[in-house]
């Protein structure tokens, strides 16, 4: 294991990482521990299972509490956007500007703000989810058939009505792919909440200013990805059922 | 990590909200180089190591940058063109997301061990889906009316892919470029886990360079993003044809 | 009623129809001086319009492309709000109505049909009695009644708008125009996305559901055959929606306003009047009959007669349903076989338009076809020759009265 991390050359670098940190961490060393050449060490993954459970339930917490503080405030800038058309463009740079600042960044400048926990973790994850549902609201609205609004208009339905029976039903395809690409790359951004103690996965990676060990860092790299890959499978399921006509569509053109 | 208070008084003087005060500490460490106020005597921050590890940060970005979009953009044309490979496409746009930056680099410190080079591989392997899936998207989106008309007007399918579909799919293409772009620069400041030292080494690194260097890390590596940011969607704009950008309106 | 000054004609309108409702509940519509100017536009889209649409009529507004058609009918729904003028509907000004109100009693009905994709059928018709607050059985009584009315087979009921065809698709756009029993259908071309074959279809079967429920409709082309064929009256519009004459179909043929009216009806006017009439409204052959083993001596002696034109006997079933036309081989017996060597050919019915009639002669390749009434027993023969004695005669040519009354279904 030493050999794997060379000294970990952090300029910052403290402690050994070696042996003896994972003597430290885990208790015991077991066999296939002890040995660098072991990717994956089944024994300690069995004996130490447990300790992946609060972790995983933090980081579904941080998900789902921000992807939905994200869907509210990105739903109603898009809501706004779409009457006030002069918005669109300032609302599509904020909320862009906010995604393009690295995760790990946006943490550690609400510091001075907000301090370290979770608040911080989800204001951060939060900001990072807007743009992606922001721009999915708002084109799946420009993306409603002119004729078909123009029939609504034309039934006498008003605006209000126009938006909420005709325009959001149909956006709705897209605003569900922004609900899912914003959830599934919440999950593996939220591994970095360890660095403002917000905990989550991220803790069974990297702790205590140091990587732990390659078996550690699979499993809860592996149980992000899964809890990843559920969300994905649950909205796929969400979008199919709450657009029977793109099956018909799907069905019509095969 | 409590919020730095130790800041010369130079910056902070124009930083008068008690919220921004913490920010001053930061600024002052970006600019002047000082000794640690954690190991002691060491010499920390100072514009000259903020662009030491910058530079480190923008090479490694770029060249990975460059390396996704040579594998993926070709790729993209090439499968996006020939209409097959759709759900490869888009199942590794998916996967690609689903992926933890931390873990990633996290496996790589631990198993392959550090370098520049093993570095950019992997910042460029992280890069490649959402290029990759933009580009297939956007070729498969260009309307097909145009294509036809040009393989009627007796076009060969590469100028087809070169003058029809590729100039039509840039708006696509560029934002897969700026998504991977993003992915990189957050993924390359956590690169010194690695052994690369970014600017990611002042955040990572708060038993060296205290709070102040935490937080100054954090600024410098929003300040690079939105730099990234910028100059690709002016590159973006650059490259959509004059006639797409109307449509658009 | 209409400003001398434009100098076209105004044929003589019932004064009882003029204003106010007609017994099924149709309103007159009446432009007056209404004007659209577009921003930014120097000249106005529509100047000074003044019209009057007669309750429970068809008025065409016809025209070249960008005169001015969608811009005089979408002002009567305000989905473009008038500049100067006002129309009126049922003798009440839109302009103090509020729009979405006026909006769901007015039919429409577009090219593009608009219906929403995310929703069923019944669903699309049901838009708007569900906005009024009906309640469900009442919703659901109306829409398989509006499914009925115009032709569609209930189970579409809960199919989505993909899974029909253009046709049917603007089928439903009607029936979801009538939903709440409008007395007024704007209707801007509504069959200009459909193929010739069924446009025709289409056609006839508005003309017959208007007969039925005889709405004041609003109804935009750029075509002149078909407005012909479904106008009661035909604004033929220049740009800027001057009205260059507004009459029946039969007057616009016979005696066109002046050259642009001229220009714009063209040079086939014989031909067009076949548009205005029936095959019921001409003289048709009689048709040698024959049934299964019936004698054949029998049929021969018929065909043989002076009045019969036609060489060949059809072939009919016990409720006089043509099957098809007998050869001489088929004569050849002592009676007459149960089926017919030659196939039937088009079969025409007496409701026909003659101009239809005549094109499916054309297309079927033959000579004569079968004519049958509403039963599908056949009441004569028309041929290829009948009509083009009538285009011939001067009865077709005549510049005085309509050799015919419009048609009606
Ligand atoms: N929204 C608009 N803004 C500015 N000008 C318009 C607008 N809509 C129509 N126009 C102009 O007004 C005139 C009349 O347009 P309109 O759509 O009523 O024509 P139309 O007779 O229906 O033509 P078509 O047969 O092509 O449908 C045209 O010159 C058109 O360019
Ligand atoms: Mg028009």
């Amino acid at each position: 294991m030493a050999s794997a991390l060379p000294g970990l050359p952090l300029a910052a670098a403290v402690g050994e990482v070696g042996e003896g940190f994972f003597k430290e961490r885990t208790g015991a060393t077991l066999p296939c521990q002890a040995r660098p050449s072991h990717l994956f060490c089944w024994d300690w993954a069995t004996e130490h299972i447990n300790r992946f459970g609060t972790p995983t339930v933090q980081q579904f917490e941080l998900v789902v509490i921000s992807v939905l503080i994200g869907f509210a405030i990105a739903f109603g800038l898009a809501l706004l956007a779409h009457r006030f058309r002069l918005l669109q463009w300032p609302l599509l740079a904020g909320t862009g500007i906010l995604f393009a600042i690295p995760s790990v960044a946006f943490f550690l400048l609400l510091l001075p703000i907000t301090g370290t926990g979770r608040e911080t973790a989800i204001i951060a994850l939060s900001a990072y989810t807007l743009q992606i549902i922001y721009r999915n609201v708002m084109s799946g609205l420009a993306n409603v058939p002119e004729s078909a609004k123009d029939a609504a208009r034309g039934m006498g339905l008003t605006d209000r009505q126009i938006l909420w029976r005709v325009e959001l039903p149909l956006a709705i395809p897209e605003i569900v792919g922004g609900l899912r690409i914003a959830t599934v790359s919440t999950v593996a951004i939220a591994t970095l909440a360890v660095f403002v103690n917000a905990g989550g996965l991220g803790t069974q990676i990297y702790s205590e200013s140091n990587l732990t060990f390659p078996t550690a860092i699979i499993i809860a790299g592996g149980i992000a990805m899964l809890m990843a890959l559920a969300f994905d499978a649950v909205f796929l399921t969400v979008q199919r059922l709450a657009t029977p006509w793109r099956r018909a569509a799907a069905e019509a053109s095969a | 990590m409590a919020p730095g208070g130790g800041g010369g008084v130079g910056v902070s003087a124009f930083l008068p909200h008690p919220f921004f005060a913490g920010f001053g500490g930061a600024i002052e460490f970006i600019f002047n180089e000082q000794e640690s106020t954690v190991t002691g005597g060491k010499k920390v921050g100072g514009i000259e190591q903020v662009l030491e590890l910058a530079w480190t940060q923008i090479e490694v970005s770029l060249l990975a940058l460059a390396l996704a979009i040579l594998i993926a953009v070709p790729v993209g044309l090439y499968f996006g063109h020939k209409g097959t490979g759709e759900l490869v496409a888009v199942g590794i746009g998916n996967a690609g997301r689903a992926v933890p930056e931390l873990a990633a680099i996290a496996l790589i410190a631990a198993v392959i061990g550090v370098g520049v080079v093993t570095l950019t591989i992997v910042l460029a392997v992280l890069g490649i889906p959402p290029i990759l899936t933009n580009t297939f998207v956007g070729i498969r989106q260009v309307d097909r009316a145009p294509v036809d008309a040009a393989r009627g007007i007796g076009m060969t399918e590469p100028e087809i892919v070169r003058k029809v579909e590729l100039p039509m799919a840039v708006p696509s293409i560029m934002t897969g470029i700026r998504g991977a772009s993003i992915n990189i620069i957050a993924t390359a400041t956590i690169a010194p886990l690695a052994g690369v030292l970014t600017l990611g080494d002042f955040i990572l690194g708060e038993n060296v360079y205290g709070a102040d260097g935490v937080l100054a890390g954090a600024i410098l590596v929003a300040v690079l993003a939105l730099i990234f940011e910028f100059a690709l969607a002016g590159l973006q704009r650059r490259l959509t044809s004059k006639g797409l950008r109307l449509q658009a309106q | 009623m209409n400003p001398p000054t434009q100098g076209y004609k105004v044929a003589p309108v019932p004064a009882a129809e003029v204003t106010g409702q007609s017994q099924s509940g149709a309103s007159s519509v009446t432009y007056r001086g209404a004007t659209k100017r577009y921003a930014n536009a120097s000249a106005p889209a529509v100047d000074h319009l003044d019209l009057e649409v007669a309750a429970g009529e068809i008025c065409v507004l016809v025209g070249p492309s960008g005169c001015g058609k969608t811009t005089s009918m979408r002002m009567v729904n305000r989905m473009i709000e008038m500049t100067e003028g006002d129309i009126l509907i049922g003798g009440e000004s839109i302009k103090r109505r509020d729009a979405a109100r006026l909006r769901r009693e007015i039919g429409y009905v577009i090219q593009q049909v608009g219906l929403f994709p995310h929703r069923t059928i019944a669903q699309n018709i049901a838009t708007v009695p569900q906005l009024l607050g009906w309640d469900r059985e009442r919703v659901r009584a109306r829409t398989s009644e509006l499914l009925d009315l115009v032709g569609l087979d209930p189970e579409l009921a809960d199919r989505y708008p993909v899974q029909l065809s253009g046709g049917q698709q603007q089928r439903v756009g009607v029936a979801r125009a009538l939903a709440v029993d409008p007395p007024v259908m704007l209707m801007d071309e509504p069959f200009g996305a459909i193929d010739p074959i069924n446009r025709e279809r289409l056609q006839n079967e508005f003309l017959r559901l208007q007969a039925e429920i005889r709405k004041t409709v609003l109804f935009v082309t750029h075509d002149i055959d078909e407005a012909i064929k479904m106008g009661d009256r035909i604004a033929i519009m220049k740009e800027h929606g001057r009205v260059e004459q507004y009459a029946t179909p039969a007057e616009v043929l016979m005696a066109p306003a002046n050259e642009f009216v001229e220009d714009f009806v063209g040079a086939d006017r014989a031909l067009k009047r076949l548009s205005l009439m029936r095959v019921r409204d001409i003289r048709l052959w009689k048709a040698p009959l024959a049934r299964a083993g019936q004698a054949t001596a029998e049929v021969r002696a018929a065909l043989d007669a002076p009045e019969v034109e036609v060489p060949y006997a059809l072939l009919v079933d016990d409720r006089e349903r043509p099957r098809g036309w007998l050869t001489t081989r088929d004569l050849a017996g002592d009676t007459v076989p149960a089926t017919a060597d030659a196939p039937l050919g088009p079969v025409l019915e007496t409701g026909d338009v003659m101009r239809d009639a005549l094109a499916d002669l054309l297309q079927g390749e033959s000579m004569y076809a079968p004519v049958v009434d509403h039963g599908g027993a056949v009441v004569g023969i028309l041929s290829v020759e009948i009509i083009s004695e009538f285009l011939a005669s001067p009865e077709a040519k005549t510049e005085e009265q309509p050799a015919v009354e419009r048609p009606r279904g």
